[in-house]
């Protein structure tokens, strides 16, 4: 097994936005591309960003809003490719987990952990053995047969997070979930997480909850405007984090008292 | 357990996916594909008890409607039996006006997916046109019944519809491929595209036969590949043999050339995929 799961070297990614705010029609864009009125401008969303997760380390990624965690969790998945730099991951990637997409609402419950297996290579006779397991951990009861359009967000991630967790994926990435759900379905993710962690697997945490992070994370980054601003042991970067946060909310609330 | 697998993602503008590369991601996802598979045929087929019964009810509801409007009110000579004539031909156009459609609303549905888990783009065409050759196949169980009920003879030359089934679904995922890709930019090419099958629909002979085309527009119809492709599935049927060499020619050329360069444009395209969906 290799020591590095997850190796960023000087990873960017440049968006191309076109300046007239997005041409989806073809007519339009036949007549700006005779008229010569198309242009491009790029936009940085990484910039230069450096790190290694070792195997079966946790790693947690913090930031404001529009600071580049799901834009850098896209190309720990392999959707996006850097536009500079390298980005090498080792292992069975799981789908990332986010609120929202991914599955088929007018599909059954049932039916999304067949489909979710096959995303990820799992067979059909693979995916039988383990459906048991899925539904007893996303504690669906009877709506597991109910189409999926049908469910609250708590029930869609957590069937999300009980299917990408029992496929057995070697990285795991998480977009701001673990906040979803009540206080015992999260404390049991967490035991989940931990177990998870002592069997090697590699996770990626993007969360602005800073204890869940301080909670199962082993070191931490803090993404600025698509740059690194800290990285190293989850107490120095959250506790940066905090001051910075606190220093920032200073500023505007001096802002606020000079207006 | 889990085989072990690396992905290595280095600057986008050094390295480009390579056809064979997306091929080869294509065989790994092939649990995928028949699960998309299943997943089509499931929501057009469960969710409704008549959903099945309806693709068949269609043909002939749309019989009844054209014997009348056809053979009542206008008469092609020497067209015996319309319903037939028509049928044959008209469900591959449905096949193929269909699947170009669903490709193009697919890959924009299946944007969420995208952008969770990496997968080949080129699933969602290949898939939607796997789905639609099984509704064909089934499709053509009604017409069957037709030919009995009207006792049209069903010759062994209908063993070939697979085969024409086959180029026909070749040519038709590789216009998946172009308008899908062209899609995901562009809203409006769905809208224009569902006007152009109109057109297109009138530029083959499905309803009439290629006989009343004036000279000087004949050569419209003639260099449609339509024209050819469709004759592959009447022929068998309709004629009762099979079709003539120069019409499977024609056919399989159209067919790989569609498909190479609707290929080429999708995967030269789907680089910026993301953005756009």
């Amino acid at each position: 097994m290799n020591a590095t799961s997850i190796e960023f070297r000087n990873v960017s990614l440049d968006f191309k936005l076109s300046n007239e705010g997005g041409i989806t029609s073809f007519k339009e864009w036949v007549i700006r591309r005779v008229t010569r009125k198309l242009s491009y401008r790029t936009m940085r969303a990484l910039d230069n960003i450096t790190f290694d997760i070792p195997s079966g380390a946790t790693l947690g990624v913090i930031g404001h809003n529009g600071a580049g965690k799901s834009t850098m969790l896209r190309i720990a998945a392999g959707i996006l490719r850097p536009s500079e730099g390298v980005a090498t991951m080792r292992g069975e990637i799981a789908p990332i987990i986010e609120l929202g997409t991914g599955f088929e609402f007018e599909l059954s419950g049932r039916e999304n952990i067949f489909f979710n297996g096959a995303l990820l290579g799992r067979s059909w006779g693979d995916m039988s053995e383990r459906v048991n397991e899925i539904i007893d951990f996303s504690e669906l009861g009877e709506f597991i047969d109910h189409p999926i359009r049908t469910y609250s967000t708590g029930m869609i991630v957590r069937l999300a997070f009980a299917i990408a967790t029992t496929v057995d994926p070697s990285i795991l990435l998480l977009d701001e979930v673990l906040s979803v759900g009540d206080q015992r379905f999260q404390a049991k993710c967490n035991r989940r997480m931990r177990d998870f962690q002592d069997r090697g697997v590699t996770t990626v945490l993007v969360s602005h909850s800073l204890s869940a992070i301080e909670k199962i994370c082993s070191s931490c980054l803090w993404l600025d405007h698509g740059k690194v601003k800290a990285s190293g042991s989850v107490d120095d970067v959250t506790s940066e984090y905090r001051a910075w946060v606190e220093s920032q909310n200073g500023n505007q609330a001096m802002i606020m008292a000079r207006s | 357990m889990i085989e072990s697998s690396s992905t290595v993602l280095v600057n986008a503008a050094e390295h480009r996916v390579g056809t064979l590369e997306e091929l080869r991601d294509l065989a790994r996802h092939s649990h995928l594909l028949a699960s998309l598979v299943k997943r089509d045929l499931t929501v057009r087929y469960k969710r409704s008890v008549i959903g099945f019964f309806w693709t068949m009810l269609n043909p002939l509801l749309l019989m009844i409607i054209l014997t009348v409007v056809f053979s009542a009110l206008f008469r092609f000579e020497g067209i015996e039996p319309y319903a037939v004539y028509f049928l044959s031909e008209y469900l591959v156009f449905g096949f193929f006006s269909q699947t170009t459609v669903t490709s193009m609303t697919s890959l924009s549905w299946n944007g969420g997916l995208m952008k969770k888990v990496r997968v080949p783009k080129s699933i969602f065409a290949i898939s939607t046109t796997i789905s639609g050759l099984v509704n064909l196949c089934l499709a053509y169980i009604p017409l069957f019944v037709i030919m009995m009920v009207l006792d049209a003879p069903i010759r062994p030359a209908v063993f070939f519809l697979p085969v024409a089934f086959l180029i026909i679904g070749v040519f038709t995922l590789g216009v998946s491929f172009f308008l899908s890709a062209l899609a995901v930019y562009f809203e409006d090419v769905s809208h224009m595209y569902q006007v152009a099958t109109i057109g297109l629909m009138y530029m083959t002979p499905i309803i009439y036969p290629i006989s009343i085309i004036p000279y000087k527009y004949l050569w419209l119809v003639r260099g449609n590949p339509l024209t050819h492709l469709f004759k592959l599935a009447r022929d068998p049927i309709y004629l009762g043999q099979l079709p003539a060499g120069h019409v499977i020619q024609a056919s399989v050329i159209s067919a790989v050339v569609a498909l190479v360069l609707g290929w080429l444009v999708f995967h030269r395209l789907s680089r910026n995929f993301y953005h756009h969906l």
